[in-house]
C-alpha cells in the first residue's frame, strides 16, 4: 500500500495550481461565466499544454501514461479554482470511451482529444430515466450497415462547446432491459442534431439535444452492439471517482474560506470564530472533508479491480461525498451569515458546485442503494 | 499510489494468519460479547503474543517493537479482527509505555517495559477526578515531597479495571502554586499494592464492573517513580492521551462488528422475511458501512504519514471521534436488529437475577448491555466535544 504521489503528479498538481491562481481568480471566473461563451476555450488551450488533456492515458494511446491518479489530481484543483472547461466530459468521459474503442475510433478521436481540438460531451440522461443508466427512450434502429438514432437527451453538460457527443441508445430490448443498450460517437455537426443550450446554476453550460433520424455508420458503435451497459457504468464510475476530487477541492476552499471569515467577523465584541457552538461545526466540516479525501483516494484506487469492488467503491464514495459536500456547503453559507448568500462573494458559488456534484451520475439516495444492491450479490459468497 | 500487497506482505498475512490460528487460546473463542471477563482471559492472548515478541508493534524495535510497516499493522489488525481477538488492553501497551519509553530514565524503561510486554504486569490509569473530566488540568490529587518519597493525597475515578491493576500510573499535583492549572502537575508511577489505596467498584448501566474509584491516602512513593521532570506532567499527559486516540479507531473489529450485525440481520425475520431483506434496514448497515469505509481510509492515510516520520498528531482526533461513532451506531444497530430479545438481562452473569437459562437466539446475548456500554467510547479519552476543541485549537488556528 502506498499513498504517495509520483512526482510528475506533483508537478501537475505545482503547475495547474499555479495557472489557477493567476489566471483563474473568482472575478475572471465570473465574468468568464457570464459571457457569452461561458468559458476560456484560450484556458483549455493552456490544459492542453500543460498535459493536462493527455495526462491520464497511456503512452501507447499517445498519452502520457498517467490513468485515474493523474485526472484526481487535476480534478481537485479545477475543483479549488471552480474550473468551468469541460475535463470531466471531454477527457474523463469521451476519452474513457474512446480509449476502449477500436484503434480506428481512437485514431480519429482520442489523439484530438489530448490535443484539445476534439472536445466531448456525454448525452446519458434523459428527461425520464433520471439516474438509471439503462432508462432509455432514446433508440438506435439498425439502418444497413448502421444506425438511426432518435431521442432527447436531457442536461448534456459542456454540450455548448462540443465538437462530438457520447450518445447512449436502446438497441434491443425494453426500457430498463440492462442488455440491448449500446454507444456511439456522433458529431455535434451531423444530419438531424439539434440542441437548446442554456447555463446551469454551478456556472457551467448544458444542451438538452435532439436526435432526428441521425444516421451512423457501424463505425459509430463503441464497444460491443447491445451490450454497451457494462462499458458506460466503467466509464461513469471513473467520472464518479472524478468529480469526487472536484469536490473535495472544492470543499476545501468552502471550509478554509470559513475559518478565516470566522476569524475577520465581529460579533458582540468578538471573531465569532471564537464561539464554540462555530468552532464546532467548522471542525465537523473539517472531519467531513478528510474523510471524502480518503474516499476519493479509496474510489480511484479501487477503479481497476473487479466489477463489484470497483461499483461498491465508486457508489461508497459518491454517497460519503454527496453528504459532505451538503453539509460542508449549507455550514459554509450560513457560518458566513448574510454574505454568505450574496453571489459577489465565492463562498455561495462553492456551495452551488458542491450541490450540484450530489446529483451528478447519481445522488446519494441513487448510490446508497446501488451499494446495497450490490452487498446483496455478495453476501452467498461471504457465507462460504 | 497503490492499494496492493506486495508478495511479502502477502507471506506475512499468511504467516500471521497461521500463527493466530494455531496460538490464539481454544478457551477465548467467542468470548468477544461476554462482558464479565477475568484477569486470565484478559491476558491470555497478550502472554502468548508477548513469548512471541508480537505484543507491543508500534513500540521502537529496540524497546520491543516489531518494526512493522504500517501496512504490516493494519495487517496485523485485520487478521486479529478476522478471529475476534480480544486484544492486550491499552493501559500498559499504548498508553504508559510510550510515555515511559520517550520520557523515563533507563532505570524505570529497564524496571517497567518487560512486565508490560509480556502481560505479567496489569497497569491502571489514574488521571480523571470527581471533579477534573474534561477539565483534566484541574486535578487535585497531590504529591507532596516528604525526603526520597511523595505522599499522595486524593481521588481518582473512571479506573478502569484498577480491580485487577499491579501498577498505575497517575497525574498529581506537585506543585500548588503554580500559575496555570497545566502547570505543577507530575506523572508518577504508583504500585497499587502500596498501603493506602483503596479501589472501590462503579457499577456501570449495562450492569458490569469495568471502572473504580480509587481512593488515595498518605500513599508513599519513592520518588524514582516520578517520570520526566516534576511539574512537567501535563506534557507526558497530552503525548499519552495522543497515543491512546491514535489505535481507538478500532476499523477492524468495527468491520467484523458489520459482518456479525449482517449475519444477525439475515437469521432476525420481519413478516417472515429476514430483516436484511428490509430496504430500510439494509441501507441502514449500507451506511454505516460506507462511513466505516471512509473511516479505514483516514486511518490508513495517517498510518502512512505516521510511518513517513510524523507522529500522531491532532489529526488521531478525527479517528477518534469517527471511530467512537461508528462503535456506538453498530452496537445501536445490533440492538435494533433483535428486537424483543434485546430485553433479557446480563445472560449467565454474576448479580443480575438470570440464572443463565438462555432464551432467545445466542446472538442477542449482551445486545443492549453492549449499547448501553458503548456510549462510554465518546465520553472517554478525552470526550469527542474535547477532541473537536484540540482540532479548532491545533489544525484550525481558531
Amino acid at each position: 500500500m502506498d499513498f504517495n504521489f509520483t512526482e510528475e503528479q506533483n508537478m501537475i498538481r505545482d503547475s495547474l495550481s499555479r495557472l489557477i491562481r493567476e489566471q483563474y481568480d473568482f472575478d475572471t471566473r465570473r465574468k468568464v461565466v457570464e459571457s457569452e461563451a461561458g468559458w476560456r476555450p484560450e484556458m483549455w488551450a493552456q490544459f492542453a499544454e500543460l498535459g493536462l488533456l493527455m495526462a491520464p492515458f497511456s503512452e501507447e494511446d499517445g498519452g502520457l501514461g498517467g490513468g485515474p491518479i493523474d485526472a484526481m489530481v487535476v480534478m481537485e484543483e479545477f475543483g479549488k479554482g471552480l474550473v468551468v472547461e469541460p475535463y470531466v466530459p471531454s477527457v474523463v468521459c469521451g476519452g474513457g470511451f474512446l480509449k476502449r474503442g477500436t484503434d480506428a475510433q481512437k485514431e480519429e478521436y482520442l489523439s484530438g482529444i489530448m490535443s484539445g481540438e476534439n472536445i466531448f460531451a456525454f448525452a446519458y440522461a434523459e428527461p425520464r430515466g433520471r439516474y438509471n443508466l439503462a432508462d432509455l427512450e432514446t433508440t438506435a434502429k439498425k439502418d444497413g450497415a448502421g444506425f438511426v438514432l432518435n431521442g432527447h437527451k436531457a442536461v448534456v453538460i459542456g454540450a455548448p462547446w462540443a465538437t462530438h457527443f457520447v450518445v447512449t441508445a436502446r438497441t434491443s430490448g425494453d426500457r430498463r432491459d440492462s442488455n440491448g443498450v449500446s454507444v456511439f460517437v456522433v458529431a455535434k455537426d451531423a444530419q438531424g442534431v439539434s440542441t437548446r443550450d442554456y447555463p446551469t446554476v454551478d456556472g457551467r453550460r448544458a444542451s438538452e439535444v435532439y436526435f432526428e433520424n441521425v444516421a451512423v455508420g457501424a463505425e459509430a458503435v463503441i464497444g460491443e452492439v447491445d451490450n454497451g451497459l457494462p462499458l458506460i457504468e466503467t466509464v461513469t464510475d471513473e467520472a464518479i471517482a472524478a468529480i469526487c476530487a472536484e469536490a473535495c477541492g472544492a470543499m476545501k476552499v468552502a471550509h478554509a474560506m470559513t475559518v478565516e471569515y470566522s476569524r475577520q467577523r465581529k460579533q458582540f465584541g468578538v471573531p465569532i470564530g471564537k464561539f464554540q457552538v462555530l468552532q464546532h461545526r467548522m471542525v465537523d466540516m473539517f472531519m467531513e472533508h478528510e474523510q471524502s479525501i480518503s474516499m476519493t483516494y479509496m474510489a480511484t484506487l479501487k477503479l481497476d479491480e473487479d466489477e463489484v469492488t470497483r461499483k461498491k467503491a465508486a457508489s461508497a464514495a459518491k454517497v460519503r461525498i454527496g453528504q459532505a459536500g451538503r453539509f460542508i456547503g449549507q455550514e459554509a453559507v450560513q457560518i458566513h451569515g448574510g454574505m454568505g448568500m450574496t453571489d459577489e462573494l465565492a463562498v455561495g458559488h462553492y456551495f452551488k458546485r458542491l450541490t450540484m456534484i450530489d446529483s451528478e451520475f447519481g445522488n446519494i439516495d441513487h448510490h446508497l442503494k446501488r451499494y446495497t444492491g450490490l452487498t446483496e450479490m455478495e453476501l452467498p459468497a461471504a457465507a462460504e | 499510489m497503490n492499494l496492493d500487497f506486495s508478495p511479502e506482505e502477502i507471506a506475512f498475512r499468511n504467516e500471521v494468519r497461521e500463527f493466530i490460528r494455531e496460538n490464539y487460546p481454544k478457551e477465548l473463542e467467542g468470548i468477544g460479547s461476554r462482558e464479565d471477563l477475568t484477569r486470565e482471559e484478559f491476558l491470555a492472548w497478550h502472554k502468548v503474543l508477548g513469548k512471541k515478541g508480537w505484543s507491543t508493534p508500534a513500540w521502537p524495535e529496540k524497546y520491543g517493537g516489531t518494526g512493522w510497516t504500517s501496512t504490516q499493522r493494519y495487517i496485523w489488525s485485520e487478521e486479529n479482527a478476522r478471529v475476534d481477538a480480544l486484544m492486550p488492553l491499552p493501559f500498559g501497551v499504548s498508553m504508559v509505555a510510550p510515555v515511559i519509553y520517550t520520557f523515563g530514565n533507563e532505570e524505570q524503561k529497564a524496571r517497567h517495559l518487560p512486565g508490560i510486554r509480556s502481560g505479567e504486569v496489569w497497569w491502571c490509569q489514574g488521571y480523571s477526578e470527581p471533579g477534573a473530566g474534561s477539565d483534566l488540568a484541574s486535578l487535585k490529587t497531590t504529591a507532596v515531597r516528604d525526603g526520597d518519597h511523595y505522599v499522595l493525597n486524593g481521588q481518582k475515578t473512571w479506573t478502569t479495571l484498577a480491580q485487577h491493576a499491579d501498577w498505575g500510573f497517575f497525574l498529581c499535583r506537585t506543585d500548588p502554586t503554580a500559575k496555570k492549572p497545566q502547570e505543577g502537575i507530575s506523572f508518577i508511577l504508583v504500585d497499587m499494592n502500596t498501603p493506602g489505596i483503596e479501589v472501590k467498584p462503579i457499577k456501570l448501566i449495562d450492569g458490569t464492573h469495568e471502572v473504580n474509584e480509587t481512593w488515595l491516602t498518605d500513599v508513599r512513593v519513592p520518588v524514582e517513580n516520578l517520570v520526566g521532570t516534576e511539574n512537567e506532567g501535563w506534557t507526558y499527559a497530552k503525548f499519552l492521551l495522543a497515543h491512546e486516540r491514535s489505535g481507538i479507531a478500532g476499523v477492524a473489529r468495527s468491520k467484523r462488528g458489520v459482518e456479525r450485525l449482517r449475519s444477525i440481520a439475515s437469521e432476525e425475520l420481519v413478516d417472515g422475511q429476514p430483516l436484511l431483506q428490509s430496504q430500510d434496514f439494509a441501507r441502514k448497515i449500507s451506511q454505516l458501512e460506507i462511513d466505516l469505509t471512509a473511516l479505514e481510509f483516514t486511518e490508513l492515510r495517517t498510518l502512512a504519514s505516521e510511518a513517513a516520520g510524523k507522529g500522531p498528531g491532532p489529526e488521531s482526533s478525527i479517528l477518534k471521534v469517527k471511530g467512537t461513532e461508528i462503535q456506538q451506531r453498530l452496537t445501536e444497530l445490533t440492538l435494533e436488529a433483535v428486537g424483543n430479545y434485546g430485553a433479557p438481562y446480563g445472560y449467565g452473569m454474576e448479580n443480575t437475577g438470570n440464572d443463565g437459562f438462555g432464551v432467545g437466539p445466542d446472538h442477542a446475548n449482551f445486545a443492549a448491555e453492549t449499547y448501553f456500554n458503548m456510549r462510554k467510547t465518546s465520553i472517554y479519552g478525552g470526550s469527542n466535544e474535547i477532541q473537536r476543541n484540540i482540532i479548532s485549537k491545533m489544525i484550525l488556528g481558531l
